[in-house]
């Protein structure tokens, strides 16, 4: 199919395709003037901070060199050029060091979890063992976070069976009725995204366990996992549901559908990629969530896949209570868990990305092809009947 | 205006009004609607019943303290019972305003990167890591922050509390050259959160940047502005409204931020502004250590921490709203064409 377009564009006489002429700043200047402004900067500050001044410390040597990089930059600027130029210069500067050091700091904090968990990771029964047997002085290769993937997993799906159905019923209230009572709904869910993690495990504290009298198991930390998760879900799915073409809809008004057959049959399956992807990474922010769950789930050492009866782990409680022991081994062992809960974030993140990679409305090849063959098949068959 | 001036010249002829459309609406779309009309009203039915329900189970603590809720700082539940959020709330909102001085200033350069400086091939990875970022549980920023950053930023403690003590802040009133007197401080538990509250802050402020009207910016370069021309008079007063929104639900973030706070935290219970010293605490945290030592439901412990979790999920479902309010004003002109 991709060879066919290609050839499709090539073959087509008419004018050449709009295609933005790249202007290249990349001069002599422009590299050697930041170039040299970080070595002397560097110079100057080891200077200063090994021989002159007495400081110590990596962090405030590289706080330190930052600053002196600034103004040398400035510095050299202002020989060249001119006052317009030089702020110019001095914030482009200043926001790309953000993006760098945004990328820097998560790609330090994945790879530092990932390192120093591999060394429970590498064991084979880190993934098939309980802590049951383990205690705080067993070395490193016995025990596991069996249980607490086993309580993740659970968890994390009757938390999602609670909040998306819920969620995405809400967004549509909020994209497709409308009307004067969605902007406080709005509002409040907006105010709800960042509300604080632990309330909600404080809510089903006193509302499921004391109240009601749930005993604290899996489920009551999934209700808790819920009220967290809901607001995102509402949030994310309300923006894919609004950039739903409006004329997709008024087509469908124009045909005669009635509001709920529109919302079924035309908005969620065009939006049906953008709502996925809202839901994995709904579900990605839900499962690394240790307050909510510290409150409801108790904690067990050993396995218990039933999340109605009993107390339960996951993961991210699971490292909570190791990386607070004392023992060398529990340390380690809470980053083997941290470990495991990084590689599920990145897992279902990247899988968030390659399901809502574009725009509502736009397919993926194979949906295109899948379609294709549909409507072939369709096309087929009506023919068969008029015959 | 100009029909107006024209129905002045032909005053016969009657003004046009839209006739009003009233279409029926079928049994089936009342039904549905009033399904998604409840589901849109239970997120107040949620946040009602956390309202209701941490009030009931407060009701005690209240009672027994009264005022002195407010004033008193020692959280002693078992009898003789002394409790109160005097020490755990400022110091709470301490780490919260150090967290906002580095993540705003951070946040929004990080937005400007994205949204007006970074090559076009790195505006989507780059997006996808500030959400990678917003995606990373806080036990994992807590670890990191407890075994990575804290060794590594002692030193840049006690070269601020040497060098910069005549500062109130920075003042530092233990031995600067004992290393365990800066574990566990505000200002360490300060820095994790706001790496929390960047990406926030970030995604927020980098959607109203982004649609800062393409004709006012190509107006800026045309008047000879360069790119930070651009940004300092098209996109930042365009986005101001949704970078004060995006700074309050950061707010809220960083009030409420538990686990990696408990982490880092050596909880004291006298409140100081010297933010570099050892000791410091939050609400949060509070709940979070304190919640497991009272099995007994109708202890006066777990009614307490009820009480401080009122006033916590009080203080910031007020901050949260005030800047949900702001962002969508801020959106509400493209609220369509989001």
């Amino acid at each position: 199919m991709a060879g066919d377009t290609v050839t499709a564009q090539t073959t087509t006489p008419g004018p050449a395709a709009d295609t933005p002429l790249r202007i290249r700043t990349v001069t002599a200047e422009n590299v050697l003037t930041p170039a040299g402004a970080a070595i002397g900067a560097l110079g100057l500050d080891w200077v200063l901070f090994e021989r002159v001044l007495p400081f110590s410390g990596v962090l405030g040597f590289w706080v330190s060199w930052y600053v002196l990089f600034l103004v040398f930059y400035t510095a050299i600027a202002a020989f060249q050029w001119d006052i317009q130029s030089v702020r110019d210069k001095f914030f482009s500067v200043a926001f790309s060091t953000g993006g760098v050091l945004a990328t820097a700091i998560v790609i330090d904090q994945v790879a530092y979890t990932l390192v120093r968990g591999f060394a429970a990771a590498r064991y084979p029964g880190f993934i098939t063992q309980t802590m049951a047997n383990a205690g705080p002085l067993s070395p490193v290769y016995v025990g596991g976070v069996a249980h607490a993937l086993v309580g993740t997993m659970e968890q994390i799906l009757l938390a999602t069976l609670l909040s998306v159905p819920l969620g995405i019923l809400a967004a549509v209230y909020l994209a497709e009725v409308g009307g004067r009572a969605a902007g406080p709904v709005r509002t409040l869910v907006d105010a709800m995204t960042s509300l604080p993690d632990i309330i909600s495990g404080l809510f089903i504290l006193a509302f499921a366990v004391l109240t009601i009298g749930l005993p604290k198991s899996g489920f009551t930390a999934s209700l808790a996992l819920a009220v967290t998760m809901l607001p995102i879900v509402t949030r994310a799915s309300e923006t894919v549901l609004r950039i739903v073409p409006g004329t997709l809809r008024e087509a469908s008004y124009a045909l005669g559908g009635s509001q709920w057959r529109t919302v079924l049959n035309v908005v969620l399956p065009t939006a049906r990629s953008g709502l996925a992807t809202a839901v994995v990474l709904a579900i990605a922010r839900g499962i690394g969530e240790t307050a909510p769950v510290l409150l409801v789930a108790g904690f067990a050492r050993g396995m218990n896949a039933n999340p109605f009866n009993g107390w339960q782990t996951s993961l991210p409680l699971y490292i909570y209570y190791e990386i607070q022991s004392p023992a060398p081994a529990d340390k380690i062992r809470a980053f083997g868990g941290g470990f495991a809960l990084v590689i599920l974030v990145l897992v279902l993140f990247t899988i968030a990305r390659r399901i809502g990679g574009g725009t509502p409305g736009e397919l993926t090849r194979r949906q295109r092809r899948r379609l294709d063959e549909q409507s072939a098949r369709q096309v087929a068959a009506r023919k068969g009947t008029s015959e | 205006m100009p029909s107006e001036a024209h129905t002045r010249m032909m005053p016969s002829v009657p003004e046009d009004t839209p006739r009003a459309i009233a279409a029926r609406v079928s049994t089936g779309d009342k039904i549905f609607r009033g399904i998604l009309r409840a589901s849109g009203w239970s997120v107040f039915v949620i946040t009602g019943l956390i309202l209701v329900f941490l009030i009931i189970r407060a009701a005690k603590a209240f009672r027994f303290m009264g005022a002195q809720f407010l004033t008193t700082s020692a959280w002693i539940t078992f009898s003789p019972q002394h409790f109160g959020i005097a020490a755990i709330l400022p110091f709470g909102i301490l780490i919260a305003l150090i967290a906002m001085i580095i993540a705003v200033p951070t946040g929004i350069a990080i937005a400007l990167y994205i949204s007006e400086y970074a090559p076009p091939r790195l505006k989507r990875p780059l997006i996808a890591l500030m959400d990678l970022m917003a995606a990373i549980p806080s036990i994992i920023f807590g670890i990191w922050g407890l075994l990575f950053l804290l060794p590594r930023i002692i030193g840049f403690d006690s070269w601020l509390g040497r060098h910069l003590g005549f500062v109130p802040f920075f003042n530092f009133r233990l031995s600067t050259s004992i290393a365990a007197n800066y574990v566990g401080s505000t200002f360490i538990a300060g820095v994790v959160v706001s790496l929390m509250v960047i990406p926030i802050v970030t995604s927020l402020s980098r959607q109203v940047f982004s649609q800062a009207p393409q004709g006012e910016r190509e107006g800026a370069y045309a008047l000879g502005a360069t790119r930070w021309g651009m940004v300092r008079t098209v996109v930042l007063p365009f986005g101001r409204a949704g970078v004060i929104g995006a700074t309050m639900l950061g707010l809220g973030r960083a009030l409420g931020e538990t686990i990696a706070v408990t982490l880092i935290i050596s909880p004291v219970w006298r409140f100081n502004f010297h933010i570099l010293e050892s000791g410091s605490n939050s609400i949060a945290s509070r709940i979070a250590v304190d919640f497991g030592s009272f099995p007994d439901a109708g202890s006066m412990g777990l009614s307490a921490l009820m009480a401080a979790g009122l006033v916590l999920f009080g203080m910031t479902l007020v901050v949260n709203t005030l800047g949900a309010i702001v962002i969508s004003r801020s959106r509400s002109g493209s609220a369509t064409a989001d």
